[in-house]
């Protein structure tokens, strides 16, 4: 069992560096039934920073990240993100200020994948049309997709074109937090490789702030500052380095297993 | 949030055509600019240089339009002392030019001859497919004639019950109401010429022949064939039906069949409950309005209205329930990707179904007129 003590935000050693917090959840408890997904659950997530959430099945990573976006109740505990309350009464203010790519995309299917991006432009700053097709346009070319993808149907595209097409959507605001649901999960080694640069260079170029759900180890190590592990209820956050050498059984057998292994070699 | 608006200056140094903007340039604060601006786009190169030194926040549309503004392109060059600034543009001119916008202005003329040349290989190949259909429900049907196991009874049976046994209220329902309405409308207008005994053959023939079976064939395009499809279209769009096919079952066999032999066998019990449930209707009301006994009603009704009045309706009524199963289950297995699609093609199977049933109930008309039944 963990035994070490925490810090806040459930850091194993502070890694804050004067950076602001961006996604601040405090005694966070989730619960369906009676069956307790969440307690007492602690985490900091800083500005400019990817974070990559991992736990083995059924510990809750999903349920967590739907937890923050708002679409499942709190028991307990406060959420605050970009500073405001999520369930405050600020918080229509936080669509517009954040982007969800969920994992299989969830566009719109009876939208053009350009008309998909155009939706929430629509919704919170209506510009004049030929800009907003630009706009689409720009998106498509930032996420890899070839120019003709804006105007094909979401059932023409393939899985990882439907993934792409959805962060496309997400980042349609340029949103200061970026949520990601495995997003290279069914992505070929290769696309997977690319996805990670992707993630990294939108971190870079439009600082954005990005909490990835993920089983990819590789992109664990290519991509992530900080890793957040579901453990018992609550997270444990570290970096790479830190979880390597974290004595908790789960955490052993994750990052030394052979796959893990083989991930660090590369 | 307060955000300063977005300002623009032209100027011009040294010779070169300079922009100059200050102010918010992000997608929340340039609606104005953009409108104003509309299409009215500068060429593109128009100045060589863009100063954003003066800008404050930026995002990657408060980029594209500060471009557009200054008629830039890929190669602007761009001032700035802020970094985060430099990398923004550097991400959006890497990426513009690729906009497909141009692509999308065609010529209308082209346009709609290529919309009405795409829906006529369509109604071609629709009608191809279904013919290949038909041809695989004879083939598997003569198949399970020589192994009458291959027939399925348990999901015959199954299907019986919910296309038969869970229908019976709302046929029942409808059904009685018709008679009714026939049987007071009736009564109504032969009282002018002092016939309204004839109501009782107003209600009998018209339930009989037409009414009975065509009202019941609706109900059941409306609540089985609809369900056909959306059940195997879902099946298709879980690869559930190429699971199948891997594992060696053909899903005509499987899911087709079983759908079409409940319904042929459903709609004629279905059919002689509609009229009976007519009859009725129409009984009450001439006990209401007529002062008939029913008795009279029913010996009336078996003195003047013949038994081939009864058949002709029984006679269309498993036709009408295989065409409504065909359909339905055609266009389940035309589902492909989306789930969108299963919504599509299950609106459609309903109204192709309705359109067959009525279109053979003419035909039928025809048939009977000619043999003289």
């Amino acid at each position: 069992m963990a035994a070490t003590a925490l810090l806040e935000g459930g850091q194993l050693f502070d890694h804050r560096d004067g950076r602001d917090v961006v996604l601040k959840l405090r005694g966070v408890r989730t619960q369906f039934g009676d069956n307790v997904i969440h307690d007492k659950l602690d985490l900091d997530v800083f500005k400019g920073e990817i974070m990559g959430l991992v736990g083995g099945s059924g510990t809750g990573k999903s349920v967590l990240l739907r937890t923050i976006i708002g679409l499942n109740e709190i028991r307990k505990g406060k959420i605050e993100l970009l500073g405001v309350d999520t369930r405050g009464k600020s918080r229509r203010t936080l669509y517009a200020r954040t982007g969800v790519q969920f994992q299989d995309g969830a566009l719109f299917s009876s939208l053009s994948v350009a008309d998909n991006i155009i939706v929430p432009i629509r919704e919170h700053a209506k510009l004049e049309e030929g800009l907003m097709r630009e706009i689409a346009a720009l998106k498509i070319a930032l996420v890899g997709l070839p120019p003709d993808t804006g105007t094909k149907k979401p059932s023409e595209l393939s899985g990882g074109m439907r993934k792409r097409a959805s962060l496309a959507r997400a980042l349609a605001l340029d949103p200061d937090v970026l949520f990601l649901d495995e997003p290279t999960a069914g992505l070929d080694p290769i696309g997977a490789a690319h996805y990670d640069d992707l993630v990294k260079s939108l971190r870079d170029n439009l600082g954005v702030t990005i909490v990835m759900v993920t089983h990819d180890l590789d992109s664990l190590y290519a991509a992530c500052d900080r890793i957040a592990v579901l453990l018992d209820k609550r997270v444990v956050v570290g970096t790479m380095a830190e979880m390597l050498e974290y004595d908790h059984p789960w955490v052993r057998e994750y990052f030394h297993g052979p796959r893990g292994r083989a991930a660090r070699r590369e | 949030m307060v955000e300063a608006r977005p300002t623009t200056l032209n100027a011009s140094r040294t010779g070169t055509q300079v922009l100059e903007v200050g102010g918010s340039w992000t997608v929340f604060s340039i609606r104005d600019v953009s409108f104003k601006m509309g299409r009215k786009k500068p060429a593109r190169g128009s100045a060589k240089l863009v100063d954003v030194t003066k800008v404050e926040r930026l995002d990657t549309a408060g980029a594209i339009e500060i471009l557009d503004l200054a008629g830039g392109g890929p190669d602007t060059e761009i001032k700035t002392n802020d970094k985060n600034h430099a990398d923004l543009f550097k991400v959006v001119q890497s990426n513009l030019g690729k906009d497909p916008a141009k692509a999308i202005h065609v010529n209308w003329i082209a346009h709609w001859l290529d919309e009405v040349g795409h829906s006529l290989i369509h109604v071609y190949r629709q009608i191809a497919d279904m013919c290949e259909f038909f041809g695989e429900i004879i083939v598997v049907f003569f198949e399970a004639c020589l192994h009458p196991r291959r027939f399925r009874f348990n999901a015959v049976v199954r299907q019986m019950y919910e296309v038969w046994v869970k229908a019976l209220a709302i046929v029942g329902v409808l059904c009685f109401l018709i008679g009714v309405v026939i049987a007071y409308q009736g009564v109504q207008q032969l009282r002018q010429f002092g016939a309204e005994t004839f109501t009782v053959e107003a209600v009998g023939i018209g339930m009989f022949r037409e009414l009975g079976v065509l009202l019941t064939a609706i109900i059941v395009a409306g609540r089985s064939g609809s369900a056909f499809t959306a059940q195997i279209g879902t099946m298709q769009v879980n690869q559930e039906v190429d699971a199948m096919r891997t594992i060696g079952l053909n899903p005509v066999e499987w899911l087709v069949m079983p759908r079409i032999i409940a319904l042929v066998i459903s709609m004629p019990l279905l059919a002689f409950w509609g009229d009976m449930a007519g009859l009725l209707g129409g009984a009450v009301a001439c006990t209401v309005y007529l002062d008939f006994t029913f008795v009279q009603f029913f010996d009336r009704l078996r003195d003047t209205v013949g038994a081939w009045h009864f058949y002709t309706g029984m006679i269309k009524s498993p036709v009408f329930g295989f065409i409504i199963a065909a359909i339905g289950c055609f266009e389940g297995l035309q589902v492909s990707g989306s789930a969108e699609s299963v919504g599509a093609l299950t609106t459609r199977s309903v109204v192709e179904s309705i359109f067959c049933v009525i279109v053979l109930d003419a035909v039928f008309s025809i048939v009977f007129l000619l043999a003289g039944v």
